[in-house]
């Protein structure tokens, strides 16, 4: 596990639903530092379900995530917390900005709970909006952004404070194809300075524009375009 | 290797800046959840101010006048209407030992009027009462214009009049040679007085000396009434003796009160109506603190995509809870701060225009504050501890 960030080991996600929903059903595939990695597949297929498990924001029912070496199944809640706190960054279709606080007030938060005082936090912020092209809108109120210009301080609020890796949950979802572009030629430069990070999308002809493509279909790994090619 | 996890962390100072999120992106909802609390304090600090300012107006005036009067009465008995007392009865009473001092009263059967061409029937209630110089100092009233008669002016046909006496009778000072038609004869007035806060009737008389109403009326000064000053220290010991030793014969037809207990039950009865005021204070604080819980259960509700994006900033379920926690202590704190200002605006008012001193009792301050806390702590304790316990994933499922 020399570089590798993100360990999913046989994971099998169960919602006890009657009848219950096997949305995963043993999945395996690890993301090394730097890879920029794109999981696709149709609605349904268990995206979501496989970026919480990854994002630790859930349990798999049985298997095994480790992030940046910490096995999610030895850690408590509490734990849980901290390894997102410093660990991971996530960027979701619905943007989720904060109301009545400015762009780098959001990207500040992405902090919050880190124990950085709140300048060191404005600081790194500002530099995170700079990165992502916001530069001009540090003091602008959320709510008077566009779609687009919303989910660059999104991406710029899971990028502040340099996580081990950065989920994005279809964060062209919302998006019309001018901005969606814009958001993955973003995405694409933030890993060329760095950046580990998995998109996950429905949306093929984006999905392959990224270096991997891990195709998920019915809770299985269809194909994963690492294990195909050269070795890593 | 769990070891080497950095902690997640949240300031306290950022706590308190979570929990004021909210309100500041709800600023009418914020005041009107308020609200509820605010009249509440408001409520018992203004009730709790105006009852302590008036109590301690009373205890002024008590201190002023004394509460060791006690006054003796021929009255109630057989003969109803107007009794008197034996002639000895006010030698008698002085020779109780705890008794500093007696003052005689003697009503006099005349009438009083503006001049001597007024009708007969139109005595306008005032009463004519012969009186010992040492009335003023037993009643501890005070005259508002002219002098009280002496031994010097007693013997001449002088009249003092009562607040209202003088009112009726068109009298407002003694400027000039003010006289009055009292008895079939003209009285000069030598005085006007202040309001007998101790004996009101008397507001009513027109007061001439003992000696005056001998001479000129030709009256016999059978005593209806002796004002008692005692040793504070055994009023009630006195009491009990006074009405056998003014009438030995018939103790049954006389009446004996103490004066203050008067002004002291009409503030028992204002304590009744504080009661009051404060039960439904209380009331308001109830349905301010089930209002700020409602609010803040609606708030966990509509701020799920909030949880959920904090869980996973690493926020923890107790970071969550407090920040829910902090919203609504915030709430009560606002409302409570509020509350006491306006209870003490209005006990401030209210005091400054009966004139009294204005007084609000700490405890209801603190106790206002420490109320809103509580009220805000409990409101909250439920919406925190369900916003705390959403599943992350739950929660950033709704938009
Ligand atoms: N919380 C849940 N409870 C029950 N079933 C769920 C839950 N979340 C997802 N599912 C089900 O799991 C399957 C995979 O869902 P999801 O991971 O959201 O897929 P995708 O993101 O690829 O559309 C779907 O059948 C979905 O209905
Ligand atoms: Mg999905």
């Amino acid at each position: 596990m020399s570089d590798s960030v993100l360990e999913v080991v046989d994971v099998c996600k169960e919602y006890p639903t009657t009848p219950p929903v096997h949305a995963l059903r043993g999945v395996s595939f690890s993301v090394a530092r730097g890879d920029l990695v794109s999981v696709v597949g149709p609605s349904g297929s268990g995206k979501s379900t496989l970026l919480h498990l990854m994002g630790t924001l859930d349990r798999p029912t049985s298997g095994e995530v480790v992030v940046s070496g910490y096995p999610v199944s030895e850690l408590s809640d509490r734990d849980l917390s901290s390894l997102r706190a410093h660990h991971i960054g996530f960027v979701f279709q619905q943007f989720h900005l904060l109301n009545g606080m400015t762009a780098l007030d959001n990207v500040a938060d992405g902090l919050l709970y880190t124990g950085r005082t709140l300048q060191e936090r404005r600081e790194l912020a500002e530099i995170e909006l700079l990165r992502v092209g916001m530069g001009h809108r540090l003091t602008q109120q959320t709510t008077k952004l566009s779609g687009g210009e919303r989910q660059r301080v999104a991406t710029a609020r899971a990028m502040v404070g340099s996580p081990s890796i950065i989920l994005a949950d279809e964060p062209t979802g919302n998006l019309d194809t001018k901005n969606s572009d814009a958001i993955v030629e973003l995405i694409e430069k933030l890993n060329e300075t760095g950046a580990t990070i998995v998109v996950i999308t429905h949306n093929r002809e984006i999905a392959e524009s990224f270096p991997r493509v891990v195709g998920l279909r019915d809770g299985l790994i269809e194909h994963d375009s690492a294990s195909v090619g050269a070795v890593r | 290797m769990t070891s080497t996890l950095e902690r997640s962390e949240l300031h306290v100072s950022d706590m308190a800046r979570t929990a004021t999120i909210g309100m500041r992106t709800r600023r009418l909802r914020t005041v009107l959840s308020a609200l509820g609390i605010m009249i509440g304090i408001a409520a018992m600090v203004g009730v709790l101010g105006l009852s302590e300012s008036s109590k301690s107006e009373l205890l002024a005036q008590l201190e002023r006048l004394g509460t060791n009067l006690l006054t003796v009465e021929a009255g109630g008995g057989i003969g109803a209407g107007t009794g008197t007392l034996p002639d000895e009865a006010s030698a008698m009473i002085s020779r109780i030992g705890p008794v500093e001092s007696t003052s005689t009263i003697s009503a006099v059967q005349a009438n009083v009027y503006k001049n001597d061409l007024v009708d007969e029937g139109q005595t306008a209630g005032i009463t004519v009462q012969a009186v010992d110089y040492s009335l003023l100092d037993s009643l501890a009233g005070t005259v508002a214009d002219g002098q009280w008669i002496d031994s010097a002016t007693g013997s001449y046909p002088t009249v003092v009049l009562g607040s209202v006496a003088a009112e009726r009778l068109g009298i407002d000072g003694v400027l000039g040679t003010q006289q009055v038609w009292l008895g079939d004869q003209w009285f000069t007035v030598i005085g006007v007085l202040d309001t007998f806060e101790l004996a009101p009737d008397l507001d009513r008389a027109a007061l001439i000396s003992l000696e005056a109403a001998d001479v000129y009326l030709d009256h016999d000064n059978e005593p209806t009434r002796v004002l008692v000053r005692v040793d504070p220290g055994q009023i009630d010991q006195v009491g009990t003796v006074l009405a056998a030793t003014a009438n030995p014969e018939f103790p049954e037809e006389v009446e004996v009160a103490r004066p203050t207990d008067a002004l002291e039950a009409q503030e028992a009865a204002d304590d009744t109506l504080t009661a009051l005021f404060l039960g439904l204070g209380a009331v308001a604080l109830l349905v301010g603190g089930v209002g700020i819980a409602n609010v803040m259960v609606i708030s966990v509700l509509e701020r799920r995509g909030e949880i959920g994006l904090r869980r996973a900033l690493g926020a923890t379920r107790r970071n969550i809870a407090g920040q829910f926690l902090g919203e609504a202590l915030l709430l009560a704190v606002i409302g409570g701060v509020g509350g006491v200002i306006l209870g003490v605006a209005a006990t401030a008012l209210y005091a400054s225009i009966e004139g009294w001193e204005i007084l609000v009792p700490s405890i209801a301050v603190i106790g206002g504050l420490v109320a809103a806390l509580l009220i805000g702590g409990i409101a909250g304790l439920y919406p925190a501890i369900r916003a705390s316990r959403l599943s992350p994933t739950e929660a950033l499922h709704t938009t």
